[in-house]
């Protein structure tokens, strides 16, 4: 019914679709009483401490771990030759590809390590301090071996190779092509090739990762608490690395989870290694990673170099687009490994109209860390390689570099926009869009006018100002499909189960906001469960943007059903159209006679009490939500320092579930790319130790250097390719942050910066080149 | 080699017998079974582990606990009145949507508790200085500055004002 005819019907739902109720999940974490997985125990328990390589590329032959047993406290000490297999390799679980087969990833190396950090043997004791101390007493052989650390050096003959037998370092090799790439370049009035690079950087959450595992002999199951983003994507994997037959003798539990964006929650070594010492010691083991481990073991990313270039007509029109990307994935392939490249082609012609585009990688293994995805996986990189490109091209033709976006931007006729291009076996199909209309709305609620004014005002003190933006689309939704159950009770309580995942985003929120829309109960009363295999049967959980996307749609679907079998079941109780009902958490009546009415344990009673409804939600394709980031800067070509004066993001997120929990993502994920813009940075030294293995050295943005953000949040382009429209919105706000501030400190210093992270040293090296 | 030692937490009495290296904030996690102390970075740069000492805010992970022997410590699990209600700092962190995961949150609410005494009525520039001692991966930081100047507002027209559970 039109819930306008009924103001009870407003108040029901209140907080569904669109509002910004206060979020489920505060209560706890506000008072410090959230269970994050080192907040966890069970009796018996004991502690793991990962050994791991102190070196970058070495040899060894022995062992020796006597020493270490007999330490005080010492319950095992595990290493390669204790493993099944002597450790079974962890398969990657996105762009399949056969070549990346040869340089996964074991739980423990043996007789190689290749890079610092490396998981080498575990040390399991009664107390952490024990296990470290012992830690100290292994005696292994190292022999040093040769490093290769840079990316293109990798590819060269002479290169040391990390797995010899594959006779290479290349792990990777795309080429996507579409419409003659040659043609185009020939015929072009102005070509422009340029090199561009992005460093090494990384998720980094402020919870370390850990887990707790735990034996249960007699039924020969596990349990494995500290389970992020995935859970029952990576309970499959551990059932079958452990060589086990049955899925379900595998439980994996969420509990808190403190930040994601992308590294937590892939399988890693000590997903492995952390159940397979419950299971041989027969105690819980717990495992909590310090940050020193964290910034060397778990993935980085980014790392990657560009020759790239653009074929335009003198009027703007952009004709072709090549690029051929190394894309340094550290010394193993993980999970994600082959994601990251795979991403970058797919995404690098974004929002414009390229006749021909060629895009391939190489993804080549060093001795780094190994690499995986971070939020906007391969886009933060491809968004400032284009958005820089498409500047320069401005700069060179004299024309504004919105206009020339303008004139190239993909009609918003034609969608659904095919790219020509492929994510993991599926073609990037732009659901849908406006482009020009979103720059039109950005232009003017953001004052681009004013922000010239100010750009050629005089700033004083030496101080230079720029204008940049950058142009992106973003993907969201992926892993086809999800899982939700919604079970409505005679108390008028609703408990939602959902195959999504927290990663603090605030899932169980915008969960409950559907449901409180498509059921019509009040918010108060919506519980939602996810992150427990074994409560919720199966689920793809919580990555790229996809829960409120795909989750979202399955609980529409079941919180639907729910609805229309309790309306069915009262039109028949009351001899009433079921148009014509209303529900409260009391029961159903007739709107307008409120005296004809049934409770809701009457309808639920032949149903024992509770009414369940499951949805599976099955969507092949991508939604592909778009924006612009516009950024003004003063940048002190004395002292290398960037001021932002203002930052604006404008995002099409198709519809919108939560505006605040929106701007929240956009702000949050803005602080992580000025980030990758202007500090973060992995560094190592010529012998491949890590030069920012602390927070004093890896230097996460603060509030100092993350400046308010204005958000224009638009709803005209909603996904055709699910009921709500939504898009998922967890990834603009970091997309294109490198691309703007990188155009925007060009612009400031009439130089074109093409190499992030843009530090004081190479500002200052920039402004007096 | 251990000590005994006694150290108030949140107005209680606990006592432990610890070896000199054991962390402050090992001790109140594990000793104390308070675990909304959380350790971010155990070098004293992300401040999630943020207590007080005798009021004043200190990082957990840079202390022993023999070093806090016969202090008082207040934790995050001391601030709200009851089981019901929150503190209004609390209050106004979940009113603003300045936390996410809320990893970070517990440090940054001792933090900000002891300086709103200091400063009962901080700019939101002041409070983004202060605030720039502790690191948030999630948020940007914008809505925390947000939720502090609320509570300081509302702490100032009722200063031993508690917010009822909704």
């Amino acid at each position: 019914m039109d819930p306008r005819l009924d103001p009870t019907m407003d108040r029901l739902t209140a907080n569904g679709i669109g509002a910004a109720p206060l979020r489920k999940e505060d209560w706890p974490l506000v008072r410090g009483e959230g269970t994050f997985v080192a907040d966890f125990a069970r009796p018996g328990m004991v502690h793991a401490f990962v050994v791991r390589s102190p070196l970058a590329h070495a040899r060894f032959k022995r062992v020796d771990r006597r020493a270490a047993l007999a330490a005080p406290g010492v319950v095992d000490v595990i290493i390669a030759e204790d493993l099944p297999d002597r450790g079974r390799p962890i398969p990657t679980r996105q762009f399949a590809d056969e070549g990346s087969n040869r340089f996964l990833q074991r739980p423990l190396a043996d007789g190689v390590v290749r890079y610092s950090g490396e998981p080498v043997a575990v040390v399991v004791a009664d107390t952490r301090y024990r296990a470290e101390d012992a830690a100290e007493l292994l005696d292994i052989d190292y022999e040093r071996l040769e490093v290769v650390l840079d990316g293109e050096k990798a590819v060269a003959p002479d290169a040391p190779l990390l797995q010899p037998h594959a006779g290479t370092n290349v792990a990777g090799h795309l080429v996507v092509e579409t419409g003659d790439v040659e043609e185009a370049f020939a015929m072009a009035d102005l070509v422009i090739e340029e090199v561009f690079s992005i460093q090494r950087h990384a998720a980094v959450p402020l919870e370390t990762r850990g887990l707790l595992a735990e034996y249960d002999a007699k039924t020969e199951s596990i349990t494995v608490w500290g389970a992020a983003k995935i859970p029952h994507v990576n309970r499959a994997i551990l059932t079958r690395l452990l060589g086990w037959p049955d899925e379900n003798k595998v439980r994996m539990v969420e509990l808190h989870v403190g930040g994601g964006f992308g590294a937590r929650g892939e399988f890693y070594p000590e997903d492995y290694l952390i159940p397979f010492a419950a299971i041989r010691t027969g105690r819980p083991v717990m495992w909590v990673e310090d940050r020193e481990e964290n910034l060397r073991a778990t993935n980085h990313s980014r790392e990657q170099s560009h020759r790239v270039g653009i074929a335009l007509k003198s009027d703007g029109t952009f004709l072709g687009l090549r690029d051929s990307l190394i894309n340094n994935t550290g010394a193993y392939v993980r999970t994600h490994g082959m994601t990251v490249p795979g991403l970058s082609v797919s995404m690098l012609p974004g929002p414009y109209r390229w006749p021909a585009y060629r895009g391939e990688f190489h993804s080549v293994v060093t001795n780094k860390t190994p690499g995986g995805t971070y939020r906007s996986p391969g886009r933060f990189e491809i968004n400032f390689v284009r958005e820089r490109l498409v500047d320069i091209a401005a700069h060179r033709l004299g024309i504004d570099p919105v206009e020339l976006r303008r004139r190239n931007l993909i009609d918003r006729d034609d969608f659904p926009h095919e790219v020509g291009t492929s994510y993991d076996g599926h073609p990037v199909i732009y659901d849908s869009g406006d482009y020009e209309l979103l720059l039109d709305k950005a232009l003017a609620a953001f004052d681009y006018e004013g922000l010239k004014r100010w750009r050629h005002e005089p700033a004083g003190g030496g101080l230079r100002r720029g204008l940049g933006m950058g142009y992106f689309v973003e993907k969201a939704g992926p892993a086809e499909r999800e899982y939700a159950r919604v079970e409505l009770s005679d108390t008028g309580d609703v408990m939602v189960y959902s195959g999504s995942a927290s990663v603090g985003q605030g899932v169980e929120t915008i969960l409950a906001q559907v449901c409180v829309s498509h059921l019509g109960l009040p918010y108060e009363r919506v519980t939602v469960v996810h992150g427990d295999t074994a409560a919720i049967p199966e689920g793809m959980g919580a990555f790229g943007s996809r829960a409120a996307m795909l989750g979202g749609a399955a609980v529409m679907r079941a919180s639907e059903q729910v609805r229309k079998r309790l309306l069915d079941a009262a039109a028949e109780e009351l001899e009433a159209a079921p148009d014509d009902l209303m529900l409260t958490p009391a029961g159903v009546s007739v709107v307008g006679a409120p005296s004809r009415a049934v409770t809701l344990s009457k309808l639920l009673r032949v149903h024992g009490g509770v009414i369940k409804e499951e949805h599976r939600f099955v969507c092949d394709l991508l939604g592909f939500p778009y924006g612009i980031h516009f950024v003004a800067v003063e940048v002190d070509p004395a002292s290398g320092a960037v001021r932002i004066h203002r930052y604006a993001v404008a995002y099409d997120i198709g519809r919108c579930i939560n505006p605040v929990l929106v701007k929240g993502q956009i702000s949050g994920g803005l602080a992580q790319g000025i980030g990758g813009a202007l500090l973060e940075e992995f560094s190592y030294d010529a012998a491949g130790q890590p030069l920012s293995a602390s927070f004093m050295d890896y230097l996460l943005p603060t509030s100092l250097e993350v400046p308010d953000v204005e958000v224009l949040i638009t709803e005209d382009a909603p996904s055709p390719l699910n009921p709500l429209g939504v898009k998922g919105a967890g990834e603009g706000g970091t997309a294109a942050v490198g691309a703007a501030i990188a155009n925007a400190v060009s612009d400031a210093l009439g130089r074109e910066v093409t190499r992030l992270p843009l530090t004081p040293q190479r500002i200052v090296e920039l402004a007096s080149a | 080699m251990t000590r005994r030692i006694a150290i108030e937490i949140n107005g209680r009495a606990v006592q432990g017998v610890v070896e000199p290296r054991l962390l402050l904030a090992d001790f109140i996690r594990d000793n104390a079974h308070l675990t909304g102390t959380h350790l971010g970075c155990e070098h004293g740069v992300c401040g999630a582990c943020t207590v007080q000492l005798d009021g004043e805010p200190v990082r957990s992970c840079l202390m022993f606990a023999v070093q806090a022997h016969g202090h008082r410590i207040a934790t995050v699990e001391g601030m709200a009145p009851s089981e019901e209600t929150l503190h209004p700092l609390q209050q106004a962190f979940h009113e603003c949507h300045a936390l996410q995961c809320g990893f970070c949150t517990p440090g940054i609410l001792m933090t900000m508790e002891a300086f709103l005494r200091d400063e009962p009525d901080p700019t939101p520039e002041r409070i983004r200085s202060v605030l720039a001692g502790n690191l948030c991966r999630c948020t940007g930081y914008q809505n925390i500055i947000t939720a502090v100047r609320l509570a300081a507002d509302r702490m100032q027209k009722a200063p031993d004002s508690a917010v009822d559970r909704p």
